[in-house]
């Protein structure tokens, strides 16, 4: 229990910092890295609830769940690019 | 309660590596070093995974969050970031509130997940989960609750995939490509494109009973075009014209197809019948891992393809790429 507890503790720290640079940052890219690590904090957390000690199976339906969460969140993190590199085009001109 | 030997040891090294390489991105104020950190962070993560039993995201997270994310994020380094730097500049209070309001929020959940780590155990999905296996059509539970409890989270995922994809073309067109590789890097590409393809066939079929799946032979595919379009192929692997809308659409069309077809036969939506409940989540799978590929090499490539023409279209550079 103790493992998961401090994976599941390192993922509330991961997911408070990027809710900070969230915040702090002011331009997109760093806000984008920011959004992303948010996303692995919360991975974390329910990884770390998934897992039960080595000698128990671990719970399969968090493990799914992370796993369309990864395939989400590149695909926000894709589009979101799209976008800041239309709106550079569009201040460039 | 806790009870502290050598054993957790790794544990605490992997986590304060996690939080030091996390604050490390984030605080960067070097874009590159930012990115490249995140990179690292992601694979560290690949390895947390593999500690906490998870293979199946140990390969989907060093695919995904750290090679493709990473990937699409250097590309776009080379587009310039929106926003201005110094437009949000915060007083020291503000900032001083904000570092405030993460630590109390940082001991709040970290408070809420140890009582209930700490909790009594309580009934939970995963004994139905496995007890259900046997007749789910694969082996591997994380597959069986992707593709058969679960189902619709998938199909709406990949209806996900398709929506960012239609932003990413409707919003520009596809970056320049680079010119052809010498030739050390095209002997490279002639190994290493055949290779990553026959992983994720691998991967795809292994994952009804071992760690693998859709997205990480998607996302290996997906790898594979990324290395073809990096040695100067500006398609990067995918086909041109009608043949890449339909293969943007192939898993969501057919996952819909197969679910709407059980619902016709009897079944709920997307309720298999047992005994072709394998053969079908193979074939969703397979739909699904082409979706996934060309989705993510098209964002890679930037946008619309040169020869997709749009009404709403006034780019100048319009007749220069056609």
């Amino acid at each position: 229990m103790t493992q998961a507890l401090i994976y599941a503790l390192t993922g509330a720290v991961l997911f408070m910092l990027g809710v900070r640079a969230t915040l702090l940052r002011d331009t997109l890219l760093p806000r984008l890295l920011a959004l992303n690590v948010c996303g692995a904090g919360v991975f974390l957390v329910f990884v770390s609830l998934a897992y039960r000690g080595d000698s128990m199976p671990t719970d399969p339906v968090p493990h799914a769940l992370v796993l369309t969460g990864l395939v989400v969140a590149i695909s926000a993190t894709a589009l979101a690019l799209a976008l800041n590199r239309r709106l550079r085009e569009m201040t460039d001109e | 309660m806790i009870d502290l030997n050598l054993t957790i040891l790794p544990d605490l090294l992997l986590a304060a590596m996690l939080i030091g390489l996390a604050w490390a991105a984030l605080s960067s104020d070097d874009l590159r070093r930012g990115v490249v950190l995140f990179i690292a962070f992601g694979l560290l993560l690949a390895i947390v995974w593999a500690r906490l039993q998870a293979p199946d995201l140990a390969l989907a997270e060093a695919a995904i969050g750290a090679g493709l994310s990473g990937a699409l994020l250097l590309v776009a380094l080379r587009d310039g970031v929106a926003g201005n730097e110094t437009a949000g500049k915060l007083s020291r209070l503000s900032r001083w509130l904000v570092d405030l309001f993460v630590l109390i929020m940082t001991c709040l959940i970290g408070w809420v997940l140890w009582l209930t780590i700490y909790a009594e155990p309580v009934e939970r999905l995963a004994q139905l989960a496995n007890t259900m296996l046997d007749r789910s059509g694969v082996s591997n539970p994380v597959t069986a609750v992707l593709l058969n409890y679960r189902a619709y989270d998938t199909l709406l995922e990949l209806v996900v995939v398709l929506t960012a994809v239609l932003g990413v073309v409707v919003v520009g067109r596809q970056r320049r490509g680079y010119r052809q590789a010498g030739p050390v890097f095209c002997g490279l590409v002639q190994w290493l494109v055949p290779l990553l393809v026959v992983t994720a066939g691998y991967l795809l079929w292994v994952g009804a009973h071992a760690p693998g799946g859709a997205f990480q032979a998607g996302a290996t595919l997906a790898a594979a075009g990324i290395v073809l379009r990096l040695a100067g192929y500006d398609a990067a692997g995918l086909p041109d014209g009608r043949l890449l809308r339909w293969l943007l659409v192939a898993g969501t069309g057919l996952f819909l197809l197969i679910g709407l077809g059980v619902t016709l036969s009897g079944g709920a939506v997307l309720q298999y019948p047992e005994a072709w409940s394998g053969s079908l989540i193979l074939l969703i799978e397979s739909a699904a891992t082409a979706s996934i590929a060309a989705a993510l090499v098209l964002a890679y490539r930037g946008g619309r393809p040169g020869d997709w023409s749009s009404a709403g279209d006034r780019d100048p550079n319009r007749e220069v790429s056609t």
